[in-house]
């Protein structure tokens, strides 16, 4: 599936396993929430980059305590109505802190990929079929916002500013 | 006296046309289905009606400038069919655009710093609030500032665009509601609290649809450089935990009511006290007082509250007087009135203007209103600065345009949706039920001594006329290809908010007018002195109005 990140195509570099796929060593590998709560024991001893997939109703509460783990989340958009996981982005950015890649993968919209940005996900799986030239231009959409997000340091968008600092 | 965009205002608008723009070319040449397009299409106010596109265009907070209006009678003459509707939150409705005229009518838009985002999808709709703001004598302060800090920030809001449902905010100051907060999704009232210091009463959970609630406060102070961030809590929990399951669920006030208030407000105070560490929403004075510039009283000339010729005129002239004690309210400033322009002719469409009548407003708003008038939850227009010594001859000019109805609260004064005529949800219709019973009290002696009451007519159980809290609320449903109307009573959207209740088994088409004037004599027949029927209903209950009307039948 095509890949956007940091506004261009790039190489998919991870392998997202199923439930009782055998975790190919040394490899970057995504698991499901599940997967993860039954062996997380087992999985912290894999040997290469660890991401996990969290579907529309996993808030990342569920792995506050486990995000140090982490070097990819990605958060699923099941339809493109369901918007829940704009939340979460910004809860993992601004309020857990996390440094590591946030992905939107599932049914994304190329109208929804500026907020996406502004929201902290820096990379987007399109949907097989999607045109990535015009998904790329849609990021740029738009060059300014009213209110601050979670693309502050590389704002590419200037933002009407509330307040003082 | 109304916020002018900047540099950022004007980007952000011409940018999100282009974008449409592009979307509507897209869907021309085929490259996006029509069910890929929707969802594009309803973020910038087309819907698709039952004969064609609809195009609804957000007029924040009810205000507008007289150049505005000029462009939407023009919007009106060159694109629809000459005429626009006015609806109960503060849009304006064009019935019949072309699909490929739309993007050209957003430029149109653009120019006179005006859009259409965000008026319907799942979105946070336009700001509504009391049309008399800043000039009532009532209010605690102007709500106007707040109601443009909230409309910015909830435009194209990067994490709250894809809400479970749509979203609506109303702000009100004034001790009388005129904005119908309580049936709004987040309600807000400017209040003071003991130390004197301003600060917002925060409803949630208010609506109408097919679930009715009264909005529920769960706050009864936030300072006001609160605002953003509580906003920011309530769209939070809202987003994540606002059911996505059903469509008819979706709405935040089941999230309030399945949880409970209580729990609720936890959950709500919770992430407002977690987002606490983040400052940037803080409205620390200097954004505020930006705006908070533009809304400036204007400089009114000093003059006496006493304005002679319009006593004169009103002793010796009952159409006038009428007109006078009717539509005209006071303003804060002595010497100034604020007048309503009724959109409820007798038997007229509620809400409906034509591009001839809004250009003719427009230079009646130059004329007598310092360039500026409003538009009202109730479908009607204002004009704000009028000076008690123009009244006269701007009510002749509005005689003249057939606006000088003076029905402001009363029984023709109603509201209604565009029902089966226009839309493609409805079940009944609704506008021509307005007309009739406009017709059938169309005696203005008959409507002064019924006094002030209010119908509200919607044409399908979406209640987009506000039916539930009419005095008089009315439903038009289909049973067996046969429309009929449902009656509830008791309903109120002011202070004393209440949904009505279904007073018995629903109305054929023709029997409808009938039971309206049924209920109405029944409260003449009991009120007690002073009584409006509002206060009867809910003195006496049902039964002696549910009695006489199906005895009747
Ligand atoms: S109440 Fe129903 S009929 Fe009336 S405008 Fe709304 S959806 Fe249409």
């Amino acid at each position: 599936m095509p890949l956007i990140k940091d506004g261009a195509v790039a190489e998919d570099s991870w392998t997202t396993v199923g439930e009782d796929d055998p975790i190919p060593g040394g490899k970057a590998v995504i698991v499901g929430l599940t997967r993860w709560k039954d062996s997380a024991d087992d999985l912290s001893g894999h040997n290469g980059p660890l991401g996990v997939r969290l579907k529309s109703d996993e808030p990342p509460e569920l792995i506050a305590k486990d995000l140090g783990r982490f070097d990819l989340i990605a958060l699923e958009f099941p339809n493109f109505n369901d918007g829940r996981a704009f939340s979460y982005a910004r809860l993992l950015r601004e309020r857990y802190r996390f440094t590591g890649e946030i992905r939107a993968v599932g049914d994304v919209l190329q109208d929804q990929l500026f907020f996406m940005r502004r929201c902290g996900f820096d990379s987007l799986e399109l949907k097989e079929g999607r045109n990535v030239d015009t998904a790329i231009d849609a990021l740029g959409d738009f060059t300014v916002a009213y209110q601050p997000a979670s693309d502050e340091k590389d704002a590419p968008v200037k933002v009407r500013d509330w307040a003082s600092n | 006296m109304m916020y002018q965009y900047d540099e950022i205002d004007k980007t952000l608008v011409k940018e999100r046309v282009d974008q449409y723009r592009d979307q509507v070319a897209r869907r021309m040449r085929g490259e996006l289905s029509e069910e890929e397009f929707r969802p594009l299409r309803l973020r910038n106010g087309l819907y698709m009606q039952l004969h064609a596109y609809m195009l609804r265009v957000a007029i924040p907070y009810g205000l507008l400038s007289s150049t505005q209006l000029r462009k939407l009678a023009l919007i009106a003459r060159e694109y629809d069919r000459g005429y626009g509707h006015f609806t109960t939150r503060q849009n304006i409705q064009y019935n019949w655009p072309n699909l490929e005229d739309t993007p050209d009518i957003l430029d149109h838009l653009a120019e006179v710093e005006m859009n259409a985002i965000q008026t319907s999808g799942n979105v946070n709709r336009n700001v509504t609030s009391d049309p008399y703001a800043g000039v009532a004598r009532d209010e605690i302060e102007d709500p106007r500032p707040y109601c443009e800090i909230v409309r910015q920030f909830l435009t194209l809001h990067p994490e709250f665009s894809f809400l479970p449902r749509k979203f609506k905010v109303a702000v009100t100051a004034a001790e009388t509601d005129r904005a119908a907060i309580n049936v709004h999704d987040i309600g807000l009232r400017i209040v003071k609290n003991d130390a004197g210091e301003v600060g917002f009463k925060v409803l949630v959970g208010g609506g109408l649809g097919r679930t009715p609630f009264i909005g529920k406060v769960i706050r009864d102070f936030l300072p006001k450089e609160e605002l953003l961030r509580y906003l920011q809590a309530i769209l939070r929990v809202y987003n994540m935990e606002g059911r996505r399951d059903n469509l008819f669920k979706a709405r935040i006030k089941i999230l309030v009511h399945e949880l409970g208030t209580e729990r609720f407000t936890e959950k709500i105070e919770a992430e407002y006290e977690a987002s606490k560490s983040d400052t940037r929403l803080l409205m620390d004075g200097i954004e505020e007082d930006r705006i908070r510039a533009f809304f400036t009283p204007p400089t009114y000339e000093s003059l006496s509250d006493d304005a002679p010729d319009v006593d004169a005129e009103a002793a010796g002239n009952p159409a006038f007087a009428d007109w006078l004690n009717r539509n005209v309210v006071a303003h804060k400033q002595p010497g100034y009135a604020i007048v309503n322009i009724s959109l409820k002719p007798m038997g007229e469409a509620p809400g409906d203007a034509t591009a001839e009548q809004m250009d003719a407003v427009a230079d009646l708003a130059d004329q007598y209103s310092l360039g500026h008038l409003r538009v009202t939850h109730r479908q009607n227009l204002v004009l704000a600065d009028v000076r008690k010594q123009d009244l006269v001859a701007l009510w002749k000019a509005l005689v003249a345009l057939d606006f000088a109805t003076p029905n402001i609260e009363r029984i023709t004064d109603i509201i209604s949706c565009p029902g089966l005529d226009y839309c493609n949800l409805a079940t009944a219709r609704s506008i021509p039920v307005a007309q009739r019973i406009s017709q059938r009290f169309a005696d203005m002696k008959r409507q002064y001594d019924i006094g002030e009451i209010r119908i509200n007519i919607s044409g399908c159980i979406n209640a987009c006329g506000h039916h539930h809290v009419g005095h008089i609320g009315i439903l038009g449903l289909e049973k067996n290809g046969e429309e009929s109307y449902q009656i509830t009573l008791g309903g109120s959207s002011d202070v004393d908010a209440d949904i009505g209740k279904r007073i018995g088994p629903a109305f054929a088409s023709e029997d409808v007018v009938d039971a309206v004037e049924t209920l109405v004599n029944t409260y003449l027949d009991i009120r007690q002195d002073g009584e409006r029927f509002l206060d009867t209903y809910r003195r006496v209950g049902q039964d002696p109005f549910k009695e006489r009307l199906y005895a009747a039948y």
